[in-house]
């Protein structure tokens, strides 16, 4: 194969692509290559079907588990992982000595897959800890695709758990540090970016470029609670309305504590496969058409917050699954803050930019009232966001609804292609952001 | 609500990289850093460009001046504080505070003034106040 494709598009670095958001400009350096192919142009090319490099239909997802607990008081984070690993085998019907790949992240304690393959007694030929943060999973299941497609594994486990409820973590109002030596640190640590604070600037920034309102960023998580009600795990299953989430207190202006996620404890996995094992299974099917990611950050202090890496994930992911916006009938959006859901659905195009606002108000996003259903297990602003990282959530529920093993009330009619998206790290500073696109087999 | 006065509990850990830029600070001086290759500014401060990976940075003074690209009031900290990004007059966004005002009278796009700040083990840092307040005056 005389060329390859790097999944982890590192396009925010140099040229642009027309496809994304091109609201500003990232910083030019003298290119050698005069002319950047991207993905998106590498999956009109006749080639490209020919080499088959493409992760469409390469893999299926056969296994999902989410773990029900949202406090792990008396469960240490390696247990989680094991407890969520032993739910999703059994959910695809597999036993442990199949897994011959393992994915995890930032969260797994120790050295990463090492701790954890040994921990959980794993033979594995395979095995990759790449952390784009809350996102991962979802970048977890493309390496996995891309892995098994290119004979590296044929069954990938992927494991994400943690218990910061328990451990009396302040995942949203203490200034948190990725590492200690970033060279960002000196210049943003002793000005104490919380998270919160953090993705409230890029509301106040939405807000000044487009007039996005609080009550339109309150539908989102208004929308959430309609479905979280009928989620008997779900932390917060009172519904709330409009008027709830813009009286509630004001943490970090314009952001309000309604317009956060939960903060739990537990994990989920998934078991990625072969379509040849996947066949075996009797269990509904699933597959991988699509996947892009994209890291974004401050392009030397040239930047627009307003803009998430999902301006490049996304068309990278629909050019692959050869599908568009509109064909989506189900989508799971990483819902740190209510503001992060209204940013990616603008890059991933389900609107224009700047219409997000327009796009998420009087119940566009709830199951069975509007156009788009988001988050129906009630998401990571009511259901479920383990170890702070939503990403695993989105595909648990993003198959579920797929499979048709939703809840009755939330389940999308004839559900045949879903999209979910992360976004991992900080919107306002560096992050990643991974799209995967399932379609029912 | 009071005239906003946060101190840092956090200092700047200073590098061989950044060591110019801190000193600089500790003078009451706002650095960036110039590629004569790319001619653009960058913030923070690196030696190899991170627009063109140029290996001939320098430092270019700011005139500490700039407008609030975006901002947040934290209201549940133990003492509020107005963490925000500021576009220099030289083009580069950077993070801080904006300090001496009260939280209601911040807005995006507002003009500002560098004012340096103390912090516990290190050098100060580039903090901002409103251009309009006695402080800001030259």
């Amino acid at each position: 194969m005389a060329q390859s494709i790097s999944r982890y598009d590192h396009r925010p670095h140099g040229a642009t692509d027309e496809d994304a958001v091109g609201a500003f400009a990232f910083p030019e350096g003298t290119a050698t290559i005069k002319r950047r192919v991207t993905l998106t142009e590498f999956a009109s090319e006749p080639w490209y079907e020919k080499q088959d490099m493409s992760v469409r239909g390469k893999a299926e997802i056969v296994g999902i588990y989410e773990h029900p607990t949202r406090k792990a008081d008396d469960q240490s984070v390696s247990q989680l992982h094991a407890e969520v690993a032993h739910g999703a085998l059994a959910d695809a019907g597999l036993s442990k000595v199949d897994i011959d790949g393992y994915f995890c992240a930032g969260d797994a304690p120790g050295l990463g897959p090492l701790s954890m393959v040994e921990y959980l007694g794993l033979r594995v030929r395979h095995v990759d800890s790449t952390d784009i943060g809350g996102s991962s999973p979802l970048l977890h299941v493309a390496q996995a695709a891309e892995a098994i497609a290119a004979g590296r594994c044929s069954v990938a486990l992927v494991t994400l758990a943690g218990r910061p409820r328990a451990e009396g973590m302040a995942t949203g109002t203490a200034p948190r540090v990725y590492g200690a030596g970033a060279p960002d640190i000196p210049f943003e640590l002793p000005f104490a970016p919380t998270g919160i604070g953090m993705y409230a600037m890029c509301a106040m920034r939405h807000r000044y470029q487009y007039g996005t309102t609080a009550e339109q960023l309150a539908w989102i998580k208004v929308a959430a609670s309609q479905h979280a009600q009928h989620n008997p795990h779900a932390m917060l299953r009172e519904l709330v309305s409009v008027d709830d989430v813009v009286n509630s207190p004001i943490i970090a202006d314009p952001l309000r504590r309604l317009d956060c996620c939960v903060i739990t404890d537990g994990g989920g996995a998934v078991i990625v496969a072969a379509p040849e094992i996947a066949r075996d299974l009797r269990r509904p099917r699933v597959r991988v058409i699509g996947a892009g990611a994209a890291p974004k950050h401050l392009s030397g202090g040239s930047f627009d917050i307003t803009v998430s890496g999902a301006a490049w994930s996304g068309p990278a992911a629909f050019a692959e699954a050869g599908v568009k916006p509109a064909d989506i009938d189900y989508v799971s959006i990483y819902d740190s803050f209510t503001i992060t859901v209204l940013i990616q659905l603008e890059d991933l195009g389900f609107c224009e930019k700047g219409a997000g606002g327009r796009f998420v108000a009087d119940g566009n996003l709830i199951s069975g009232v509007g156009r788009l259903p988001f988050n129906t297990d009630g998401g990571g602003l009511c259901n479920n966001h383990p170890a702070n990282r939503g990403g695993m959530t989105k595909i648990v529920e993003a198959v579920r609804q797929l499979r048709g093993e939703a809840h009755p009330a939330v389940q999308v009619p004839d559900c045949r292609l879903a999209l979910a998206n992360g976004i991992g790290g900080s919107l306002a500073t560096r992050h990643g952001s991974a799209t995967l696109i399932l379609e029912r087999v | 609500m009071a005239v906003l006065d946060r101190k840092p509990t956090a200092s700047p850990e200073v590098s061989p990289e950044t060591r110019e830029f801190w000193k600089a600070a500790a003078a009451g001086r706002l650095l960036v850093k110039h590629c004569p290759d790319c001619r653009r500014n960058h913030y923070y401060p690196r030696t190899v460009c991170p627009h063109c990976f140029g290996a001939h940075t320098q430092w270019l003074e700011s005139t500490g001046r700039g407008t609030i690209y975006s901002f947040t009031v934290m209201r549940r900290a133990k003492e509020p504080y107005a963490l925000a990004y500021v576009t220099l007059d030289e083009g580069v966004t950077m993070m801080t505070n904006v300090q001496g005002c009260e939280p209601e009278a911040i807005a995006v796009g507002m003009r500002v003034a560098v004012r340096f700040v103390a912090t516990p083990e290190g050098p100060p840092v580039p903090m901002f106040v409103l251009e309009t307040s006695a402080e800001a005056q030259p």
